[in-house]
């Protein structure tokens, strides 16, 4: 039958077939080469670019396939130690980040009131004069420490350089407050070091890791997933703790189903039992510890009794997967986590998973934690900053005294520019940062917005974000720019490009572009000695000894391998006050706080309330990738966990809509109920980044609910500034 | 005569549906259609709970009621290996293959045609891996030819405990789940 033939034939029975709806919307989804493929690329040109992935901060290696010209697939580099060839379900599907309909094409000035979303296009002069005119005036009016900026990932190094230069020391991340610095103050008060990212974890040569809350397999980080299924094969035993059966904990050996918030009693009731059975490593504590003492008399009191009611967790369930750590030990673990801020009292959270760890002798030991190395590439010679003669907005007199001043505490500021204190503040740049997702409490973003006299957002899609920006500056997918190098610190050192793999469709540009266009309307071109990134790249490359040419090539150099195990011959010092493990902190008791980390009860759920606890997908990263339709095509809505048991007493069933109310009346979006037997019945669970309210974003507006807009509450770590946003309670409106 | 099949470790994998976007990516699969899926499967009563997740795609049966139906030979049974394909320009899209099917694993192509796994046989006749095995981050898939006794899925098959999908079909799938 001829293909004509063929086509005359559906075109009759086209009704049947069904599918001419679906082939309408063709024209809008990621079919780079419908037209003319055909299922073996034998005779088509193939070009193979490498570059690293941004679709989250794991930074893997990619090989970016280009097919006749059009993005084609994502693979993993072999050469790189992160993806060892193998992407993750996000990184494969960055493919859709290039061909997502939703994308921003072209500078945009905002013509209406905040957030009514509408704008006009405007040329990037235009906007870049428009943008250096009011940093100027709000300069000469506030002083330069009136302007803030807001960053992740390594995207917005050009961007800081420029802020720098004009003499602007306000830069934040919201990584430190709203996720990982929790854990990074727990671990560096009792080892003297953080974990950072990626985590110095061993998982791969692990006998026994224990997960508090952390569900790996659904937070894909890459390596971190390659080493937990190295570690199941090798027969390691897994210990989950979370309210929810997470998928991990379809993996493990013991699983402690907690009552939320009660995390900081399972642990000390863990130490209680490593202590008083004598199971700890007696020779590592004698060696390193610092105030054992007083420690091991304080967690006396803590048995696996005591936190039975607390916890919900079986006293003999406690016993054994404590046993298990002990018998395992130093290779085993307590996972530090990575999203930390969940309850306010989360750096202390964190230090009694650092001590648990430190029970076990496990710090830089071979099937727990590992020394991270680093490439060293010289930087590029800039000329010197002015001198910032302020403090930062975000922190007034070192309230919080753990703070990592290069990330700082976002909500700090965000509370600055609502109050005008220490000094008022009146602009905000962002870079590839939704604030208004990624902070709890959309309200409070919202008035400290009102406040600025300029709001600049630098993203690839119209965010929420966005909706209140007076200028929009579209950049190019991490596809089709050049961008710093990564030399983010792993087992290996290693050094990563991020060069274009294609072409960016329309008037987007590179964020180095930007940075340095906007440097030259600043008048402060001379801080950009560079004609263009690839000059300033090859420099750094060739400074550290490096050929350029086959970096390009390659995409990946690798330093040498060294030791980063005790068992290789990495020495056992601790970088603490007292140059031990700090068993008891005199440091954090001189400040007013807890020496040993204490249990706080929480707040609880009133009667038909649940606790609303969230978590990651697979296949989304925050609320950035939910426009990309190969993404969206594997989920495109968020679920509200409930155990099946509740879903039935409120009569709802898997599938039905409902909306969720928190305890200070807001109603989320609808959202499907997902009833199920793997979660609590205290509680209920989400995936982060659904619920888009931002009217451009058209694949994914008003799909599924937003977590962040249920999270009005948040209590504040004293420690560290960090938003605990685990403290809220919604109730089911059924009628939709 | 080879006789390609799937080895797929449950025990390993975490149902991130790398598997599935590979596939898209690969073979160009349009919006809103998937040539392979994850299932999660819990038994028990919560906390006692057991979960199966199992990346599933055509079977490549032995004994292929889609095959036997397909009015054109549009469905057929390739060789070497034994891989189920569809020949586009013979496919009339009649869909009694994928009525056939008891695993739903066709649907039909918005060019009109049916369209399913090929095992990437493109891939496989070059020495390669399918697109789904090559970039599972657990590596719990394992691609290759049980006729030979000593290739990894033949060794997997003899040295662990498996089961197949719907074998009361009668199908002879050739895709095996370890448990």
């Amino acid at each position: 039958m001829s293909l004509l033939s063929r086509r005359k034939f559906l075109k009759i029975s086209g009704a049947t077939i069904g599918t001419a709806a679906v082939a309408s919307t063709l024209t809008s989804c990621f079919k780079p080469h419908h037209d003319s493929w055909s299922e073996n690329p034998d005779d088509d040109k193939i070009e193979i670019i490498p570059t690293y992935c941004s679709i989250c901060f794991w930074k893997c290696g990619v090989l970016g396939y280009v097919r006749n010209g059009k993005l084609w697939k994502l693979e993993g580099n072999p050469s790189d130690p992160l993806s060892n060839g193998r992407l993750c379900p996000r990184g494969t599907g960055g493919v859709g980040a290039h061909y997502d309909p939703d994308r921003l094409k072209s500078p945009l000035i905002r013509v209406s009131e905040r957030g009514e979303e509408k704008w006009k296009e405007v040329t990037w002069d235009e906007a870049l004069n428009f943008i250096a005119d009011k940093m100027k005036k709000i300069k000469s009016e506030y002083g330069p420490q009136s302007l803030a900026f807001f960053s992740h990932g390594p995207g917005g190094t050009f961007l800081k350089h420029t802020f720098n230069a004009f003499g602007m020391k306000n830069i934040y991340a919201p990584s430190f407050a709203q996720c990982r610095g929790p854990r990074e103050v727990g671990f560096e008060l009792t080892f003297g070091e953080i974990i950072g990212s990626p985590e110095r974890t061993d998982i791969e040569n692990t006998r026994c890791m224990a997960l508090i809350g952390s569900h790996l397999g659904e937070n894909m980080h890459n390596s971190q997933v390659q080493e937990f299924s190295k570690a199941i094969e090798n027969g390691a035993s897994i210990i989950v703790v979370d309210p929810r059966f997470s998928i991990a904990a379809g993996k493990a050996k013991y699983y402690l189903p907690i009552k939320p918030g009660t995390d900081i009693a399972l642990l000390l009731a863990w130490m209680n039992v490593l202590v008083t059975e004598g199971i700890y490593d007696k020779d590592y504590v004698s060696r390193n510890g610092y105030g054992f003492e007083q420690f091991a008399s304080y967690i006396q009191q803590f048995t696996p009794e005591w936190a039975y009611p607390e916890t919900g967790i079986e006293p003999e369930l406690i016993r054994v997967s404590a046993r298990e750590l002990a018998k395992n030990k130093p290779a085993s673990f307590v996972h530090p986590g990575r999203h930390t801020t969940w309850y306010g009292d989360d750096a202390q959270r964190s230090r009694a998973i650092a001590l648990l760890n430190a029970l076990l002798g496990n710090w830089n030991h071979r099937g727990a934690f590992f020394v991270p190395m680093k490439m060293s590439i010289p930087k590029y010679p800039y000329p010197e900053y002015p001198a910032m003669e302020y403090d930062k907005a975000d922190n007034p007199n070192k309230k919080f005294p753990f703070v990592d001043e290069s990330e700082g505490v976002t909500n700090g500021v965000r509370e600055a520019t609502i109050t005008g204190k220490p000094y008022p503040i009146k602009a905000w740049f962002t870079y590839a940062t939704n604030l208004i997702q990624t902070m709890p409490n959309h309200q409070e973003t919202l008035r400290a917005i009102q406040n600025l006299d300029l709001l600049v957002v630098v993203d690839v899609i119209p965010s929420e974000l966005a909706g209140y920006a007076d200028v929009v500056l579209p950049e190019t997918v991490y596809l089709e720019r050049w961008d710093e190098m990564n030399t983010a610190p792993f087992k290996v050192p290693f050094v990563g490009i991020r060069q274009p793999v294609v072409k960016a469709p329309d008037d987007q540009k590179e964020n180095w572009w930007i940075a340095k266009k906007l440097a030259e309307k600043l008048g402060l071109g001379h801080y950009y000695p560079w004609k263009n990134i690839e000059e300033y790249l090859r420099y750094r490359i060739e400074s550290a000894g490096y050929n350029w040419d086959e970096f390009k090539k390659k995409g990946i150099i690798r330093g040498n391998k060294e030791p980063i195990y005790i068992e290789e011959g990495v020495p056992e010092e601790f970088l603490t006050a007292s140059g031990k493990v700090e068993f008891y902190s005199t440091t954090l008791e001189e400040l007013g706080f807890d020496p040993i980390p204490k249990y706080t009860k929480h707040e609880t759920a009133a009667p038909g309330y649940f606790r609303l606890l969230f978590g990651r997908a697979p296949v989304h990263t925050f609320s950035m990738t939910q426009t990309n339709r190969i993404l969206s095509d594997m989920m495109d809505e968020n679920e509200v966990w409930i155990n099946v048991d509740i879903a039935n007493k409120y009569g709802m069933k898997t599938g039905d809509y409902i909306r969720l109310k928190n305890q200070d009346g807001v109603i989320s979006n609808k959202v499907k109920v997902k009833a199920t037997e793997r979660i609590r019945t205290d509680c209920v669970y989400m995936v982060h980044g659904f619920g888009h309210t931002a009217k451009g974003l058209k694949g994914t507006y008003m799909k599924g609910a937003s977590d962040s807009g249920l999270i009005t509450k948040y209590v504040v770590d004293p420690l560290m500034g960090g938003t605990g946003m685990n403290m809220n309670f919604v109730t089911f409106e059924v009628e939709v | 005569m080879a006789r390609y099949a799937m080895v797929i470790d449950t025990k390993k994998c975490v149902g991130c549906m790398d598997c599935v976007i590979a596939c898209k990516t690969e073979n160009n699969v349009p919006e809103g259609f998937n040539r392979d899926w994850i299932t999660y499967e819990t038994i028990g009563k919560n906390p006692d709970l057991h979960m199966e997740i199992r990346s599933e795609r055509c079977n490549h049966c032995d004994n292929p009621p889609c095959v036997y139906t397909c009015p054109t030979g549009a469905s057929h049974i390739h060789e070497p290996g034994g891989t189920i394909l569809v020949t586009a320009e013979k496919c009339i899209g009649c869909k009694a293959c994928i009525a056939s099917c008891p695993y739903d694993a066709r649907f039909v192509h918005p060019d009109g045609y049916v369209s399913k796994c090929t095992f990437c046989i493109h891939r496989v006749e070059k020495g390669e891996l399918p697109a789904c095995v090559s970039v599972c981050p657990t590596y719990c898939m394992h691609f290759g030819d049980l006729e030979d006794a000593e290739s990894e899925v033949s060794k997997l098959l003899q040295s662990r405990k498996y089961h197949t999908l719907l074998p009361e079909a009668g199908t002879k799938p050739q895709i095996f789940y370890l448990t």
